[in-house]
C-alpha cells in the first residue's frame, strides 16, 4: 500500500514553480510516533483519494514549540516558530491543514503576532470541506450502526470551539454517535497536554488517562474516536488498563474514514 | 431634640460608605501593583459580555439548580435595594414610608408587595444554598483550602442574608399603619399576627428596631465585602469587562522574548553594539511570576472578584484525579499574598518591604504547578470569567526561564526540542520516514 501515498515536499512544488492547495502540517507526533504515523498515512490517503494538491515540509518540518510554550520555556517556543514561520513564508504558504489540535492552536493562534499568518485547518474541518465540496465521498456501511463516542480534544474543542466538524463525519459513517457525560465544552482532558505527555504525572489517586477512559467506557462505546495523536495515545492506554483492548478500538476520525472506503 | 435620630442615621451612613469608600481605594491601590495589560481593544465585544455573563447570568445557569437559585438571591438583592432607597431618604429627612407620599397607593403596594415576595425567595433559596454547604457537603465546598476563613466566610454571607430579609418583613409586619392599608403587605400580613399580643408601642419599638438593625446590618454587610470572598457582587462586573476575548487555547508571547529572539536571528544585529536610549525600560526585570507584583492587573482583578464556588476546581482533571492543583485554591492564594503585601505596603509608608516571602512556593508549590494540563476546563467553568490558567502559565515561565526548574523529564524534552526539533530523541532529517514505512 505504502508504495501508492503520494507525499510531494514543499520543495519539490517550488522546484516545479508550482503552489499547493494545502500545506500538510504532519506534527512531531504525527512523524514519529508510530500510532500517529497511521493516522498521517489515513489522512494521506484521503487527500489523494480526493486529488487534493498538497505538499509536506519533510525535514524542514519541525515542532511548533507548543510543549515548549506550555511548559514555560517561552524562549524556546518562539525560536521554533520564528524559525518555522521564515520557512513557511519563504515558501508562500496560505493555508495549513494539520490532523494535531496542538499544532493547529499554536500556529492559528501564536503565530500571527510573530509574523506568521495563515488559514490554518484541522483535518477533521478539512475532510468536512472535502465532503461538502463532493471531492470526497463516503461509501460502505462498515461502520453503520456502530456506537462511536467522541473525545474532544481540549486544543480543538475549548480552546478553539471546534465541536461540530469531527461529529458530523462521524454521523456520515452512519454511525451512532453517543457522547460522554462530559462532552464538547465540559469534555475531559486525556491528561497529556499542557507538556504532561512528556512526563510522570504528579502525585494523585488516579491518572487522568484512566478517569476519561471510564467516562468513554461508561457510554459502551465499541470506538472511542479521537482527533489527537496525544488524546489517542492516552486513550489506548486507558483502554490497556482497563483491560478492554479486544472490546474497544480507539481510532481517530481520518482512520474511520478512510477505513471506511478500504483505504 | 426630634432631629437625633436624623443626625444618628446621617452619622452612621456616612461612617459606613466612609469605611468603604476607603477599603476600595486600598483594593484599587492593590489592584494597580500588577503589570500593566493593555485592554482597551474591542469595546462593544466587553460590554456585551459585562452584559451577558456578569448582568445575565448566562453562565451561573449551566449548572441549573445552583444558577437558578443563584439568579433569585441575585435579583432579590438588587430589587430589595430599591427599598433602601426609600430607608435612605426616611432615615435623612425623619419621613416615614416617603414612597407612599410620592407614589400612588397601588404602586407602593406593588414595589412592596414584590419585594416581600422575593425576600421570602431569597430566603429560602439561601436556605437551600446553607444545607448545600453544610448538609448536603457538595464535595466542592469540602476541598482542603476550604477549612477556616473560607468556609465560615461562606456561612456568614447567608446568615447575614437570612437576617435582612427576616428584618425586612419584620419591619414590615410590625408597621401598624402599612398593614392598615393592606396593599403591599402580601406576606407580612401573614406574619402580623405572630404580633398581636403586643401593645402599638411595643410595635413601634419593635418596627424601628428592624428598621435600625437592617440598614445598619446593610452597611455592615457592605464593609464586609473588602474581607470577603462576597466582592464578587461588585467585582463580577469589571471582572466580566476585562476578561479574555482571544481563544482560550491563545497564550500571550513574550514581547520581551521577541525582542531578544528577533535579534539573534537577524544576522544584520551587531549583538555588541551599545543598546538604543531608553531600551533598558523595555527589559523586564524577570521573566514569568514568582510574586503578585509580577502579574498583571486584571489577574489580581480576577484574584479579588473570585467568590471561591469551586466550579473550576471541580472541573479540573488535575484535581479530579487527586492531585493537589486546585485552580480555586491558586486565586485564593493570589488573594492572600496581594492582601499580605498590601498590609506591607501599608505598614511601611507606601513602600513595599521585602518580607522574604513570595507567590511561589509560600503559597502556590510547584507541585500544583505542573499538575495542570492547560486544557482550559477551569476557565471555561468560571461563571465570571477568571483565568486560573494564566497565572500557572506565568509562574510556570518563571521556573523555566529564571530558576531552570523545570521537571527533569521537561528538560529532556525542550533538549530534544532544541537539538532535533522533536520533542523526542529523532533525528529532523528522518522527519519524513514514514512514507515509505
Amino acid at each position: 500500500m505504502s508504495e501508492l501515498l503520494k507525499v510531494p515536499t514543499m520543495a519539490e512544488f517550488m522546484a516545479q514553480g508550482k503552489q499547493p492547495e494545502v500545506l500538510f502540517w504532519v506534527g512531531c507526533a504525527g512523524s514519529f510516533d508510530d500510532r500517529a504515523k497511521k493516522i498521517t498515512k489515513a489522512f494521506v490517503k484521503l487527500l489523494n483519494k480526493a486529488n487534493v494538491e498538497f505538499a509536506v515540509l519533510g525535514t524542514e518540518e519541525s515542532c511548533t514549540g507548543d510543549p515548549a510554550k506550555r511548559a514555560g520555556n517561552e524562549f524556546l517556543f518562539q525560536m521554533q516558530a520564528v524559525t518555522n514561520i521564515e520557512v513557511l513564508n519563504a515558501y508562500e504558504v496560505k493555508k495549513i491543514v494539520t490532523a494535531c489540535p496542538h499544532c493547529f492552536n499554536t500556529i492559528k493562534n501564536e503565530y500571527p503576532d510573530l509574523g506568521g499568518n495563515y488559514e490554518v485547518m484541522h483535518h477533521t474541518q478539512f475532510l468536512k470541506t472535502l465532503l461538502d465540496e463532493g471531492r470526497l465521498t463516503i461509501e460502505g456501511g462498515k461502520y453503520k450502526g456502530k456506537r462511536i463516542t467522541f473525545h474532544d480534544p481540549c486544543y480543538l474543542g475549548r480552546a478553539n470551539n471546534v465541536y461540530e466538524a469531527p461529529r458530523e463525519l462521524i454521523q456520515k459513517l452512519e454511525a451512532e454517535l453517543i457522547e460522554m457525560k462530559n462532552c464538547k465544552r465540559n469534555g475531559l482532558c486525556c491528561g497529556a497536554g499542557g507538556a504532561q505527555m512528556f512526563k510522570e504525572p504528579e502525585k494523585g489517586d488516579k491518572d487522568v488517562n484512566v478517569e476519561r477512559t471510564e467516562q468513554a467506557l461508561d457510554v459502551k462505546p465499541e470506538i472511542i474516536a479521537a482527533g489527537c495523536p496525544f488524546c489517542n495515545t492516552m486513550m489506548t492506554d486507558g483502554i490497556k488498563a482497563k483491560e478492554k483492548e479486544s472490546d474497544v478500538a480507539v481510532m481517530d476520525v481520518a482512520e474511520l474514514i478512510a477505513n471506511a472506503q478500504d483505504l | 431634640m426630634s432631629y437625633l435620630p436624623n443626625l444618628l442615621f446621617i452619622i452612621i451612613l456616612f461612617l459606613g460608605i466612609g469605611f468603604f469608600a476607603k477599603n476600595v481605594k486600598k483594593l484599587m491601590r492593590n489592584i494597580k501593583l500588577g503589570q500593566d495589560t493593555d485592554v482597551s481593544d474591542n469595546k462593544a465585544q466587553r460590554w456585551k459580555n459585562m452584559a451577558m455573563i456578569a448582568l445575565g447570568q448566562s453562565k451561573m445557569v449551566r449548572r441549573p439548580i445552583a444558577g437558578i437559585l443563584h439568579v433569585v438571591v441575585y435579583v432579590g438583592f438588587i430589587i430589595i435595594n430599591i427599598e433602601v432607597l426609600e430607608i435612605i431618604i426616611d432615615g435623612i429627612f425623619g419621613t416615614h414610608r416617603i414612597g407612599l407620599q410620592i407614589l400612588p397607593q397601588s404602586v407602593y403596594g406593588f414595589l412592596i408587595g414584590s419585594f416581600e415576595v422575593l425576600a421570602v425567595l431569597v430566603f429560602i433559596a439561601v436556605i437551600v444554598f446553607w444545607l448545600r454547604r453544610n448538609v448536603i457537603k457538595l464535595a466542592r465546598f469540602w476541598k482542603s483550602e476550604m477549612t477556616s476563613w473560607p468556609k465560615n466566610d461562606g456561612n456568614y454571607i447567608l446568615y447575614f442574608e437570612m437576617v435582612l430579609m427576616t428584618l425586612f418583613l419584620v419591619m414590615n409586619a410590625t408597621d401598624v399603619n402599612f398593614q392598615a392599608l393592606n396593599s403591599g403587605n402580601v406576606i407580612s400580613q401573614y406574619m402580623a399576627p405572630w404580633f398581636s399580643g403586643l401593645s402599638e408601642g411595643t410595635l413601634h419599638i419593635i418596627e424601628r428596631g428592624a428598621w435600625w438593625l437592617h440598614i445598619v446590618g446593610i452597611l455592615i454587610f457592605l464593609n464586609y465585602l473588602y474581607f470577603s470572598k462576597h466582592l464578587h457582587i461588585l467585582l463580577a462586573f469589571p471582572n466580566t469587562y476585562y476578561g479574555n476575548l482571544k481563544p482560550k487555547g491563545q497564550f500571550n508571547n513574550l514581547e520581551a522574548v521577541t525582542n531578544e529572539v528577533k535579534m539573534m536571528m537577524d544576522s544584520n544585529v551587531d549583538p555588541f553594539a551599545a543598546p538604543a536610549e531608553g531600551s533598558e525600560d523595555e527589559v523586564p526585570a524577570k521573566f514569568g511570576a514568582s510574586d503578585v507584583q509580577d502579574l498583571n492587573w486584571v489577574q489580581l482583578l480576577n484574584a479579588y472578584t473570585c467568590t471561591e464556588c469551586g466550579r473550576c476546581t471541580s472541573e479540573c482533571p488535575a484535581n479530579q484525579t487527586g492531585k493537589k492543583l486546585s485552580p480555586r485554591k491558586i486565586m485564593m492564594d493570589t488573594r492572600d499574598r496581594l492582601e499580605e503585601v498590601g498590609k506591607n505596603i501599608d505598614a511601611n509608608k507606601g513602600e513595599f518591604k521585602e518580607d522574604g516571602k513570595q507567590l511561589l512556593d509560600n503559597y502556590i508549590t510547584r507541585e500544583e504547578l505542573w499538575a495542570c494540563t492547560s486544557c482550559n476546563a477551569c476557565v471555561e467553568a468560571c461563571p465570571v470569567s477568571i483565568d486560573p490558567l494564566s497565572i500557572i502559565l506565568e509562574m510556570r515561565r518563571y521556573l523555566v526561564m529564571e530558576q531552570s526548574a523545570a521537571p527533569t523529564e521537561l528538560n529532556n524534552m525542550m533538549t530534544n526540542i532544541e537539538n532535533n526539533g522533536a520533542p523526542w530523541p529523532y533525528n529532523q532529517m528522518d522527519r519524513l520516514n514514514w512514507k515509505n514505512e
